[in-house]
């Protein structure tokens, strides 16, 4: 059978990499287009109340909303490691 | 006995409006409006084809009335006309009628409310209410399902076809009328279209079940790849009619199984041509 490869190497059937190539796409396009349309607003002024006690860069949180079985999960990361305190906190405060 | 096409009884019946719809272009929603609308008022079903397509007109000329067509639903949204002037009665089967678009280059011209009471006054006569939606997710294509009670989603084996069918079916769970209205949802099914067994069987077509495991939507159907089709729409003639192709049998099954009839799927092997066949016979 190698030997028979050799000469005629066998083709991945094509209908399995269309499956494939879909699932991965659609996938991707399903968890999209189910974002409630907040998503990136709550993002922002997250970014913008922790921002006033501590340094932080947009790409320092992330909020996603997943599943978990049956409930439905607000994940909101947020990385401070290494990011400076603000110096006054009270003074960060608009008043 | 009541008269075929008279109204039967309308108020027991609560009219379905069906949108024909898939996102792609060209995977045979107006072949699928035109040979469904027939199916069913060969059962018996008043039922009305709409062509939701305005600016691009095609289902007068695959029913073959592009000849008899003086007002159309754009004329009757703009009550220019009334429904009776512009309803085209179909000359080879009772109980179907046809309702063609505007060619007006204003696609805005498909006003919702105006779409609204058209398909109330067609409630009031029809058993069934085919809207043959354009292609994309624009206006037109949106406003063809908003007011489905059900739909079917027209795809082909491929990669193309499934995608945007996936987004059709996405559109029609959140944007439909029933979807806004936290109604029941709107009835999905799917009809794969332009299946052909022999190149599913080398590997080189989406299988019925691939599809159906990617979309995740009840299957109606599966019309065979055929001749019949072109042959059908040359001569302006819904392929349901011709039940001496697979293509038109595989229909007249997806319309029974739409009924709620049990219908084993035919025409998803690969046909097994005898020496005859092969000599003489013809696809």
């Amino acid at each position: 059978m190698r030997f028979l490869n050799y000469f005629f190497p066998p083709h991945p059937k094509s209908a399995a990499i269309a499956k494939e190539r879909l699932k991965i796409v659609l996938a991707h396009e399903r968890a999209g287009s189910h974002a409630p349309d907040f998503l990136p607003r709550l993002q922002k002024e997250l970014i913008d109340v922790v921002g006033r006690y501590v340094d932080i860069r947009d790409d320092m949180i992330r909020v996603n909303l997943g599943k978990a079985g049956e409930t439905s999960l607000l994940e909101i990361n947020i990385e401070i490691e290494g990011a400076k305190t603000k110096a006054k906190l009270g003074s960060a405060v608009p008043a | 006995m009541t008269k075929p096409g008279t109204a039967r009884g309308r108020e027991n019946l609560v009219a379905k409006v069906v949108a024909i719809t898939s996102g792609k272009g060209g995977v045979g929603k107006t072949t699928t409006a035109a040979a469904f609308a027939a199916g069913l008022a060969l059962r018996g079903h008043k039922t009305v084809v709409i062509d939701f397509d305005v600016g691009l007109r095609n289902l007068d000329l695959v029913m073959g009335c592009e000849r008899r067509v003086v007002f159309d639903f754009i004329n009757v949204i703009n009550g220019d006309a009334n429904l009776n002037q512009a309803l085209i009665k179909d000359k080879r089967v009772d109980n179907l009628y046809i309702f063609p678009t505007s060619q007006t280059r204003d696609k805005d011209a498909l006003k919702r409310e105006g779409v609204e009471r058209v398909l109330e006054e067609l409630k009031q006569q029809f058993d069934f209410i085919i809207c043959d939606s354009p292609a994309g997710i624009e206006h037109g294509a949106v406003t063809a399902l908003y007011f489905a009670d059900s739909a079917i989603i027209v795809t082909n084996p491929e990669v193309s076809s499934v995608r945007d069918s996936d987004r059709i079916i996405g559109i029609l769970a959140s944007r439909s009328r029933r979807a806004e209205r936290n109604e029941p949802a709107v009835e999905t099914n799917l009809l794969l279209t332009r299946y052909d067994p022999s190149r599913v069987a080398k590997g080189e077509m989406l299988t019925v079940e691939d599809v159906q495991e990617i979309l995740s939507v009840p299957l109606l159907g599966v019309i065979p790849e055929s001749e019949s089709v072109l042959r059908a729409s040359n001569t302006g003639t819904p392929v349901a009619f011709d039940e001496d192709s697979p293509a038109g049998r595989a229909y007249l099954d997806a319309v029974a199984r739409f009924l709620g009839e049990q219908r084993e799927m035919r025409f998803v092997q690969p046909e097994r041509r005898g020496f005859f066949r092969v000599l003489f016979g013809r696809a």
